[in-house]
């Protein structure tokens, strides 16, 4: 309850509505005991008085009544109905939507049925037809509007309901021979009520402007009994010479209402977190830089050159270095591997080349990204807007989740052609072809017309390696393109890529956790660990003779075909939390060879010859040549 | 696509014969004898009588239903007392000005509503964001009713930009013109509230959509910030925020009432009040019966629309 008011509290909006709310809440409840002139005496050589005038502060009305009297007891009388209609809505709505989501079957679907068909309804329609049967009058107003919002409680609880009935305490207290209706009043309904309550803060706003509008119509509160409502409807023919007695009442229900709406948003925020997402921040188009400036150039056959990259994630007080001091090259036309486990930072390497990693909450916080002559890191989101999907390009994991699902194929491919200039209808379609050919998709007229979700998994990987193609980049970043798909598919998506590499001259950054795809195309290869390059060097000699344990016991893992019986082993443990991560040796709590020196300083990158670095202070013996 | 529109058609079957049934249901609530009801201190036997024959009270439930259904289905709805005039023509009269009224109305909100959304989510915390949702806040707060005498006091009493109320002006030719500027203020008030449902929802559904990975793709394709927001995110949003724009037509539709008593509109809405007040049931009955089956026709459209757009749908 506390954490409950400490969340509240924090939303600002909703802590002022609740403290208007309760205001207002107080006057209505006091109105009796306050010295205020009665609301129903007539004084007609007193009507239509202006506010602040003596006698009436918010002056009189048609028939000389006092405004501010006839103002509070209205609100106290609108509240009262409101809340009413509300607490008899929410009672049977549950009551209906538990039963029938406790019962299911034929009893559900019946029930169901019936309020499927209330909703079939316009809204405002039933709450008249139902008036217009039982006849004008308050009381006929708030049955009407509390049955109007039933289905809604029903059709909202009898969701959750079904939700919870399957789950294990519910079997449980089945077993143990309870009654439904024991069942259902201590099992079932303590689960649902923070959802009745929910429904119910976000609808009473309604249900006070739905009988206020009933009593408007003059179908609500009858003479000399004032609700706002028909406060409002008696004010209308004198609208246009004494506005006032109509503004007093309508503003009266704009602040109740309102007020209302903000705790009810409050109350939801705090008790249903999944719906609060929508609070969440999005990424922006760009990660956020914030960092010095850096001066490093290139050498000639170095296509991108990573310098000591800095990514970090910023959430509330917590920070999560994902990235910490990573450096890497790629040669022109070279192929660099970059292996680790989930959460090596190895995908956020590879996101923060383009910027693409999500800002909120993601900042790069140090290096230089050489690309062309310049570093990426410093250029405004519009320039970088030309390098991204033309000179580099990505090729994404699940390319379910990755194409639009509502575009076809060929449309998601034009666009990507046509995102530097402008190309006719023609010239694109054919480029489109061209471009599914090119990554072998057998009957490309038919597949451009498709949608993503008509297609083969490995179809939709090389849809989106077609897309990376479009602008011939000089070089493609591929995060995981094999993971989410079969052995014979990724066999021969890596052939593609091989193949790819070969005809066009890329040069390919390819991310993974799997160091036999690593061994099948990669010249090169990094091996991440907790935001760390541990090791790096040529494919072939990391392969041979690894120098960091960590990488020893990652091969070790892999299964090798022919090699007989083997124990593939597993790395005991868990990586470090990245928001908290040891002063020494991130692999130190792992390593079989640790030694008490691992776990005190910070372990530095060293050269290890031929190409090859790693950060152990007891590297494994290398093999020579 | 023409299985699929028939296939909705048909499932609108059970729906209509629902809704018949309800309303029926509704009506005979009526406490006491409705003849009395309806006839009130004027009731004398004769015509207690004769009315009980015109409703067809002195036969069973049941019989009297399908009675009531067949008459309907012939397009008899019965006759008004209070008009004395067929139930079906005066409220074929009224519903155009319905229909213009709402559709309106439903146009502006429906468009207001999700750019206001987009934007909104697309500049999150942005000072564009903060007016948008406390402008959203306001509208979804505010008596449609209250609002529309606002404007009239503003618009047509302080700055005499259009007429006070009406549907067309008393002297003069009833041109397009004139109906614009009799149209302008009711359209705009009925549309506020929805606007604002539809506005707050299409922010979230903009939101939820921005976090996903086809929006990474289309950055990393070097697409531009406003296609992505509006093309790419847009579209997905779509698919959450069209079954919302089918729930709000029926707000619209219905919310009507209000604005008609207010401009003095002369639709079916304005129709309904005054029935309920001099307890003309047939009307009443006939009214809601055909407002609601209007609705159940337009969220078949809804459906269409959305099956059109998301192909992920089985038609």
């Amino acid at each position: 309850m506390t954490r409950f008011i400490a969340l509240f509290a924090r939303s600002q909006l909703a802590f002022f509505g609740l403290i208007v709310l309760s205001f207002i809440l107080l006057l209505a409840i006091f109105t009796p005991f306050l010295p205020l002139n009665d609301p129903n005496v007539i004084d007609t050589s007193n009507r239509f008085k202006l506010p602040f005038s003596e006698g009436a502060i918010l002056g009189t009305d048609h028939l000389g009544r006092d405004l501010l009297s006839r103002l509070l007891w209205g609100t106290r009388l609108s509240i009262a109905v409101g809340l009413c209609a509300a607490i008899i809505a929410a009672f049977i709505g549950s009551a209906i939507g538990i039963t029938a989501g406790y019962y299911g079957g034929h009893a559900d679907n019946f029930i169901m049925r019936g309020v499927d068909m209330l909703m079939a309804f316009p809204y405002i329609l039933l709450a008249l037809a139902i008036v217009a049967a039982l006849g004008p009058g308050l009381m006929n107003a708030l049955i009407a509007v509390a049955i109007v919002n039933i289905p809604f409680f029903a059709r909202n609880i009898r969701g959750v309901t079904i939700g919870i009935v399957h789950r294990e305490f519910v079997d449980a207290a089945r077993l143990s021979g309870m009654s439904n209706t024991k069942i259902i009043i201590t099992e079932i309904l303590p689960n649902v009520f923070p959802v009745i309550v929910i429904a119910m803060s976000t609808t009473v706003g309604w249900m006070i402007l739905e009988t206020a509008g009933l009593s408007f119509l003059g179908l609500g509160s009858q003479p000399p009994q004032a609700d706002l409502g028909s406060m409002l409807g008696e004010a209308r023919a004198a609208i246009i010479t004494s506005p006032h007695t109509s503004v007093v009442p309508g503003i009266m229900i704009l602040i109740i209402v309102m007020a209302i709406n903000l705790v009810g948003d409050g109350v939801r925020d705090v008790l249903d977190p999944r719906l609060k997402s929508g609070a969440l921040s999005t990424p922006r188009s760009t990660t956020e830089v914030s960092k010095n400036k850096s001066n490093t150039g290139l050498k000639n056959q170095i296509l991108l050159s990573i310098n000591a990259l800095k990514t970090e994630f910023r959430i509330g007080d917590r920070i999560l270095k994902a990235v910490d001091d990573v450096s890497l090259t790629v040669d022109k036309g070279q192929c660099l591997g970059i292996i680790g486990e989930s959460g090596s930072g190895k995908s956020v390497t590879a996101l923060s080349v383009m910027r693409l990693v999500s800002s909120p909450p993601g900042v790069i916080t140090n290096g230089s990204i050489d690309f062309n002559g310049g570093d990426l890191l410093e250029l405004s989101s519009e320039d970088l807007r030309a390098f991204r999907g033309k000179k580099i390009s990505y090729v994404f994991q699940d390319p379910l989740s990755t194409l639009h699902p509502l575009y076809t194929v060929g449309q998601q491919l034009s666009e990507a052609i046509q995102s530097n200039s402008y190309v006719g209808k023609s010239e694109k379609n054919k480029k489109a072809l061209e471009l599914l050919k090119a990554v072998r998709i057998s009957n490309p007229e038919k597949r451009l017309n498709s949608y993503p979700h008509e297609l083969s998994g490995g179809m939709r990987q090389r849809i989106g390696i077609a897309m990376a193609l479009a602008n011939d980049p000089d070089i493609i970043i591929a995060d995981e393109p094999t993971t989410a798909l079969d052995v014979t598919v990724q066999a021969q998506i890596l052939k593609l890529f091989q193949d790819l590499r070969r005809e066009k001259g890329l040069a390919l950054v390819f991310i993974t956790h799997d160091f036999g795809v690593i061994s099948q195309i990669c010249d090169k290869v990094a091996v991440m660990y907790a935001g760390k390059v541990v090791e790096i060097g040529p494919t072939a000699k990391i392969l041979d003779s690894p120098a960091h344990p960590y990488t020893a016991r990652l091969k070790s893992c892999v299964p090798e075909l022919g090699q007989g019986k083997r124990n593939l082993l597993a790395i005991p443990g868990f990586p470090p939390m990245i928001d908290n991560m040891p002063s020494g040796c991130a692999f130190a709590s792992r390593c079989q060879k640790v030694k008490q020196n691992c776990y005190l300083t910070a372990v530095d990158f060293t050269n290890i010859g031929q190409e090859r670095g790693v950060r152990c202070l007891f590297p494994e013996e290398i093999k020579a040549g | 696509m023409i299985g699929y529109i028939l296939k909705r058609l048909v499932s609108a079957i059970p729906v209509l014969i629902g809704i018949s049934i309800i309303v029926f249901i509704i009506m005979a609530l009526i406490p006491g004898d409705p003849a009395t009801a309806i006839l009130g201190s004027f009731a004398t036997p004769e015509n207690v009588e004769k009315l009980n024959r015109d409703l067809g009270l002195d036969k069973p439930m049941i019989q009297r239903y399908f009675i009531w259904l067949g008459n309907m289905l012939q397009g008899d709805f019965g006759r008004s007392f209070s008009l004395n005039k067929d139930v079906l023509d005066e409220i074929l009269e009224r519903f155009g000005a319905t229909l213009i009224l709402a559709g309106v109305s439903f146009v502006l909100c429906s468009v207001l509503g999700v750019v206001a959304g987009a934007l909104s989510a697309s500049r999150q915390f942005a000072i564009t964001d903060k007016l948008i949702t406390l402008s959203v806040l306001i509208g979804i707060s505010i008596p449609s009713f209250f609002l529309g005498m606002m404007m009239i006091l503003f618009f047509s009493v302080q700055l005499r930009w259009f007429p006070v109320s009406g549907m067309w002006p008393i002297y003069g030719t009833r041109d397009i013109a004139a109906l614009l500027s009799h149209l302008f203020l009711p359209a705009v008030a009925l549309s506020v509230v929805a606007t604002g449902v539809i506005a707050r929802l299409s922010r979230s559904a903009m939101l939820e959509v921005l976090r996903q990975d086809f929006i990474r793709t289309a950055r990393a394709k070097g697409l531009s910030e406003t296609r992505v927001i509006w093309r790419h995110a847009l579209k997905a949003a779509m698919v959450s925020v069209i079954p919302v724009l089918g729930v709000q037509a029926g707000f619209v539709l219905s919310g009507a009432v209000y604005i008609e008593m207010v401009f003095q509109w002369p639709g079916v809405g304005r129709m309904l009040v005054e029935a309920i007040l001099k307890r003309d049931i047939l009307l009443v009955q006939g009214g809601v019966v055909f407002v609601a089956a209007c609705y159940v026709m337009f969220n078949i459209i809804v459906d269409i629309i959305q099956s059109l757009l998301d192909p992920r749908i089985k038609i």
